[in-house]
């Protein structure tokens, strides 16, 4: 699988409240509006600065906190396929692939913000385009990779009908 | 058979194969819920999954608390959802004004040591302290295990703490789980299965036990679980018809880390702004200003916590200027203060006493702060708009620490009042 964007980069510690706050985590009728108010507290414009395909880029500990799967939910709706983190808090982890949005994790400190990004899954790169430089993705996980293939976990379950996922 | 862990024991126990650190394990799971913040995806993803019904309606429930009465139509909706979704489904709904998820659950007795239990809601690891796996999932996870009673886990490393020494007057559970995330940091932990024990442990009652379990998340562990001592088990009983299964980590089983704490010196701590790994001595942040304090939440809204504060509290007046809102965090909770007057004092005091639940805490109402207020909070979370506004700051510390910062309109070392 192969990915094109221009990256929005972030620091540490971005946690689920900073995605979508808990103000609007009851509006979840309308995906479009939750993506409208993606990372509001850190970036009151963020959601008009996103186009489609872009990049989200973080440091370590990428949806730390609340268990709320609004979060991924609003980074896909936002048009954002695939997040780039240092490391991701876990329950976070589960939710992006059950929910069909690709994370990868490397060593994004070289990122800028605005950097042209291509993404290499079979190849594990991750290329920074503006900086002429690539970057060596962790494997994705079995597990969370089935389930993305699948579709996201409800579409896993529909297919085999159950969890196929053991090691 | 090689040594395992508490983790390793239980979700092998619940996958029916022998599993480590590192396996991954389809497990059956002993209790399954969701709260009002996630259970309208919950039900969105059951109807997708084409589900017949609640795999065993005995072992789920959906609780009314986040936003519990409701401030708007848009929760409103959403609470019909859940009322709606538990009569057709025959399942049983925590409605407003019963309590914050992790306190009414337990009470319930729905958990026992030895069980694996998932959640809708990321503080769930609240009920390690009763010898428990458990652990918080998104919703997409929770509509699946109501579905079919299973998951799948990551069975994860374990991480052990040690804590020693005596607990001085003033200092309490919050100020030892605050000072262990500072150390650990926000991601310290992250997928870990961390195991408290120690003196200090043993001497705490099950309510500063929940305290220390609840906050494992903030450190990004998966779980934190206590061991199923004399006391544990005596509250299983006056709670639970379950039978316990307890567990313990074998002698030589594999931990990653373990770190030993001793409490003897530790000083009343709080976390400041933005982030609750960002700990210091109350010391530090003593004489800042509080336009309003709030005691609850499923970290502290427990009879103890309102104990403590209720005795600092007691014949005085909060601050003018100040703001002091008290969630008692189950009804049970609500009417066992009523009977041994802490209310009154709250009341007498000047607080704003509001419905069991989770309050204030997740910034939907009872007391959303302004743009440019400082609140000190008996919560777990302090991240930059997590009350509403994110031009607020939020302080966490313990609810005596809380309590004394009401008294004087500035955060305040409790110590002078115990």
């Amino acid at each position: 699988m192969k990915m094109e964007g221009r990256a929005h980069k972030f620091g540490d510690d971005i946690n689920t409240d900073y995605i979508i706050s808990g103000r609007y985590k009851f509006r979840i009728e309308n995906e479009s509006e939750l993506a409208s108010h993606l990372m509001e507290d850190l970036d009151k414009d963020f959601s008009k600065k996103v186009k489609k395909g872009d990049v989200m880029v973080a440091g370590r500990n990428f949806g730390c906190g609340s268990s709320r799967e609004q979060a991924p939910v609003a980074i896909k709706a936002a048009g954002i396929p695939v997040v780039a983190a240092k490391s991701f808090a876990r329950i976070f982890y589960r939710n992006a692939f059950n929910i069909g949005l690709l994370l990868i994790e490397c060593d994004t400190d070289g990122i800028d913000g605005g950097d042209e990004l291509s993404i290499d899954l079979e190849k594990g790169i991750l290329s920074d385009k503006t900086k002429g430089r690539d970057i060596i993705l962790k494997p994705v996980p079995k597990v969370a990779m089935k389930i993305f293939e699948d579709g996201g976990f409800v579409s896993h379950f529909k297919k085999y009908g159950g969890i196929r996922l053991e090691s | 058979m090689a040594k395992q862990t508490i983790a390793e024991k239980i979700l092998s126990r619940h996958a029916n194969k022998e599993l480590y650190a590192g396996d991954i394990g389809i497990c059956g799971v002993d209790y399954v819920f969701s709260q009002d913040g996630t259970s309208g995806m919950v039900i969105d993803a059951f109807l997708k999954l084409g589900a017949e019904g609640i795999y065993d309606k005995d072992r789920f429930c959906m609780v009314i608390d986040h936003s519990a009465p409701s401030p708007n139509v848009a929760v409103s909706e959403i609470h019909k959802k859940m009322r709606d979704f538990a009569s057709k489904h025959g399942v049983k709904l925590s409605d407003i004004g019963e309590g914050v998820c992790h306190q009414i659950i337990p009470e319930s007795g729905a958990v026992v040591p030895g069980d694996l239990v998932v959640g809708a809601d990321s503080h769930t690891c609240t009920y390690g302290a009763l010898n428990a796996l458990a652990t918080g999932l998104g919703s997409t996870d929770i509509a699946i295990a109501a579905a079919c009673g299973k998951t799948y886990f990551k069975v994860p490393e374990s991480v052990k703490v040690i804590l020693e020494g005596r607990l001085p007057a003033g200092v309490y559970s919050k100020d030892v789980i605050l000072d262990i995330i500072g150390d650990f940091s926000a991601d310290g932990c992250t997928y870990k299965s961390v195991e408290f024990s120690g003196s200090v442990i043993s001497a705490l009652s099950i309510e500063g036990r929940f305290t220390i379990a609840n906050m494992a998340i903030e450190m990004g562990a998966k779980c934190g679980i206590m061991p199923a001592d004399k006391k544990v088990l005596k509250w299983v009983k006056a709670h639970s018809r379950k039978a316990p299964m307890a567990v313990e980590s074998d002698r030589d089983a594999v931990f990653l880390e373990t770190r030993r704490y001793d409490v003897s010196k530790l000083e009343p701590q709080v976390a400041r702004p933005h982030t609750v790994d960002n700990v210091c001595a109350v010391g530090d942040v003593a004489g800042i200003r509080v336009d309003e304090a709030y005691l609850g939440t499923c970290t502290n809204g427990r009879i103890e916590d309102l104990e403590v504060a209720s005795s600092i509290l007691k014949g005085r007046k909060i601050s003018k200027g100040t703001r002091f809102i008290v969630a008692p965090a189950s009804r049970q909770i609500y009417r066992d203060a009523l009977k041994k007057g802490f209310i009154e004092v709250f009341i007498d005091a000047g607080a704003s006493v509001v419905a069991p639940g989770c309050g204030p805490c997740v910034g939907t109402h009872e007391g959303v702060p302004a743009s440019g207020e400082i609140v000190i909070s008996t919560a777990n979370r302090n991240f930059k708009g997590r009350m509403g506004s994110p031009e607020a700051e939020i302080y966490l510390a313990s609810p005596a620490t809380v309590a004394a910062s009401a008294l004087e309109g500035k955060i305040a070392d409790p110590r002078r009042y115990i």
